[in-house]
């Protein structure tokens, strides 16, 4: 296998704020800066991309020294949380905009679809579309008169092919525009979250297509998307991206892995979701894994249990202790903790305190997507105060010898039974 | 060992300023063509009359010049016959001012597009270009008719060996409306105000050529000031057409070295500091 990608150092700062006022004399600063030899001043602050603290320099890092390879034939899934650096990865690897230090080396033609129907004229019709996007995207002429034919049965929309696209509807679009896209021939395909649109047969499609560009034509895919199921659906190596760095590189499954482990930070407001139905009780912090995070996966290698710790503040000493309701996607209740109940309530003293739990699920369940319902209460008595779908988990599922797993949703019912 | 093996691409911070990518131009040469086809079809879609709509507007113009420069203001036109003597200036102009303005706003209004997928920026100005080179290749055709029906109604018009520089003049205007687009084009990625500037500023430089009245005209009314009218390399490139295809007007070989020479200069400027914006646009639009 060889390397088709090579980044090194790979930096890219942004200039955040406004442009407008004191941006000429910025520009002057940094001209001057740069004849005399020393270094932008601009660039000097090196802070971290985290969009919820706020900096004091109006530049900031969207990607920091990153350094990967990616060999022939790799299917590498991108993920990280919103403003990792993603989106700005793809935008340099696929040369939209270029970078404040560090190269990239690729061997071969790269086709990016960071966004489908790009270039699509509403005046012009299906058929002109198809050549004017598909020379966008790099195709000669004579390549897409080739794969005419395929492309619109892979489109679906032969019967409008003359229309102007003006008068498509927006599924059908989107269809005509990855279905231009997917016949690239480029060595390496770079994919931006294109398939969060179009209807849920449409999408498989798109996926399965993908999926025969890198393991069937031994393509280079690189792919970014937050739908983690069709992540490691298509991808065999991962990248995980945080404040513009990479937390991690490794396989796919790894890179999920360690992505639903350290979690999805929460929203800011979070804590404000919080009903409170009395004011005995104020809730300082929610932590899972020790993390702010809002969303996690069990499965054996975490022995199917988490750790949660609240910090609350009380008015006085009060009976109080937490309730952990589970429900299934469509609201359905399936398990219930509640250590108040099992092992009698416990009086907490006023002031500070803190509850620390760590929640373990039977092995033996089959796979099901579960919602946690937080709730502080004195059990059986009052509830004080109310947080929903306080944590989203993710239950990979039993998995037996044969590799078989099955899931929640699909019929197979929340307990495997294994025999004894 | 890495490093000896060829890499197709190598993205990094800056690259020289003269490397122009003509190769992936020429690769690309197919998007080119079908922008123009683009840019041709969508002009006349859903319209009754088409392509007429060229001829259309510099008609409506010479009617109006011949009727308030020519009659009523009575600026003398070399003794040629007013409308052909417009419309030679007006086609010029149009296909200059034309393509400096739609260069110069290439990044703003095509962002939504080089955003997302990478070609060759320089096929966008150059699609501007080809498609201003069919607009005044149909607006050529409209002086052509006239011009015909002068010489069949007997009017003193003398084409001379000078109308086949034809082509020099159209290569000359597109250098110049280019390279100053994309100068321009710069720095309105960063900063506006240069487009408001462009919007109003084109039609007043209008004024400075000879587009509505002749080189000899300016010189005898306002000898002083002849000079402001020389500096524009437009004028040189009108003199020389109408003086190769009616035989009037004023043609130096002065006048067109410095129009080519500040073209050249200007293109190439032009082309340093496109290719330099070109790389990081996306960020600052």
């Amino acid at each position: 296998m060889s390397t088709v990608i090579k980044v090194e150092n790979l930096s890219k700062a942004y200039q955040l704020g406004d442009f407008g006022t004191g941006t000429i004399s910025r520009d002057m600063e940094r001209y001057w800066a740069r004849l005399r030899g020393k270094e932008d001043p601009l660039l000097k602050v090196g802070e971290t991309n985290d969009r919820t603290t706020k900096g004091q320099s109006d530049v900031v890092w969207s990607l920091r020294d990153i350094n990967f390879d990616v060999e022939q034939g790799d299917a590498i899934g991108i993920i990280g949380r919103n403003g990792a650096g993603k989106s700005t990865l793809l935008k340099i690897l696929s040369r939209v905009t270029s970078p404040t230090t560090g190269s990239v080396k690729v061997k071969g033609r790269i086709a990016s679809l960071l966004e489908v129907g790009t270039g699509f004229h509403p005046e012009l019709t299906g058929r002109e579309n198809i050549f004017l996007n598909g020379a966008i995207l790099g195709m000669r002429k004579a390549e897409i008169k080739r794969k005419f034919d395929e492309i619109v049965d892979f489109s679906g929309v032969e019967r409008y092919i003359d229309t102007p696209v003006k008068r498509y509807s927006s599924g059908m679009y989107v269809r005509l525009a990855f279905a231009v896209a997917a016949h690239l021939e480029s060595e390496i395909m770079i994919v931006d979250e294109v398939l969060a649109v179009g209807d849920a047969e449409f999408q498989k499609k798109c996926l399965g297509k993908m999926g025969d560009v890198s393991q069937g034509e031994g393509r280079t895919v690189l792919f970014v998307s937050h739908n983690m199921g069709a992540v490691q659906k298509l991808c065999n190596k991962g990248i995980l991206l945080n404040n513009g760095q990479i937390a991690f590189n490794g396989s796919c499954k790894d890179t999920v892995y360690h992505y639903a482990q350290n979690g999805v930070k929460t929203d800011a407001d979070f804590l404000n979701r919080i009903s409170y139905s009395s004011d005995k009780v104020k809730i300082n912090n929610i932590l899972f894994n020790n993390g702010p995070i809002n969303s996690l996966v069990l499965n054996p290698e975490n022995n199917f249990s988490f750790e949660i710790k609240i910090d609350l503040s009380l008015k006085t000493d009060t009976p109080i202790d937490i309730e952990c309701r589970f429900l299934d996607r469509d609201s359905n209740p399936v398990a219930f903790f509640s250590p108040g109940h099992h092992d009698g309530v416990k009086i907490q003293n006023k002031g500070e305190a803190s509850l620390t739990y760590k929640i373990t699920f039977p092995g033996n369940l089959n796979k099901v997507d579960l919602d946690m319902n937080l709730y502080l209460t004195y059990p059986g008595v009052e509830i004080y105060a109310f947080c929903e779908k306080a944590l989203t988990i993710e239950y990979t599922g039993y998995s037996m010898t044969s590799g078989h797993v099955f899931e929640y949703e699909k019929g197979a019912g929340l307990i495997f039974l294994p025999p004894n | 060992m890495l490093e000896n093996e060829d890499w197709d691409i190598k993205i990094t911070a800056q690259n020289s300023i003269f490397d122009l990518k003509l190769r992936d131009v020429w690769h690309y040469r197919d998007l080119l063509l079908l922008l123009v086809r683009r840019d041709f079809v969508s002009f006349y879609k859903q319209t009754i009359l088409g392509p007429i709509w060229f001829f259309i507007q510099p008609a409506i113009t010479i009617v109006l010049y011949t009727l308030v420069f020519g009659n009523l203001a009575g600026i003398p036109v070399d003794g040629l016959p007013k409308p052909l003597f417009y419309l030679a200036g007006i086609i010029i102009w149009n296909y200059f001012s034309e393509c400096l303005t739609k260069t110069a706003t290439v990044f703003r209004d095509n962002s939504a597009l080089l955003g997302k997928v990478y070609f060759p920026r320089l096929i966008m100005p150059l699609s501007i270009v080809l498609s201003n080179l069919i607009r005044f290749g149909v607006q050529f055709l409209l002086f052509m008719i006239l011009y015909v029906i002068y010489l069949f109604k007997g009017t003193t018009i003398v084409p001379n060996a000078f109308l086949l520089l034809l082509p020099l003049l159209l290569v000359m205007i597109a250098a110049l409306g280019l390279g100053l687009g994309m100068i321009i084009s710069a720095v309105t990625t960063k900063y506006r105000d240069l487009a408001f500037i462009v919007s109003f500023g084109v039609p007043l430089l209008m004024y400075t050529t000879t587009v509505i009245f002749p080189l000899s005209v300016a010189e005898a009314k306002y000898p002083a000031y002849s000079w402001l009218v020389k500096f524009n390399p437009i004028t040189a490139i009108i003199e020389t057409f109408r003086y190769g295809f009616m035989g009037r007007g004023s043609f130096s070989w002065e006048l067109m070295g410095y129009s080519l020479a500040s073209t050249i200069v200007i293109l190439l400027l032009g082309t340093i500091i496109f290719n330099r914006v070109e790389k990081t646009f996306v960020d600052t639009v």
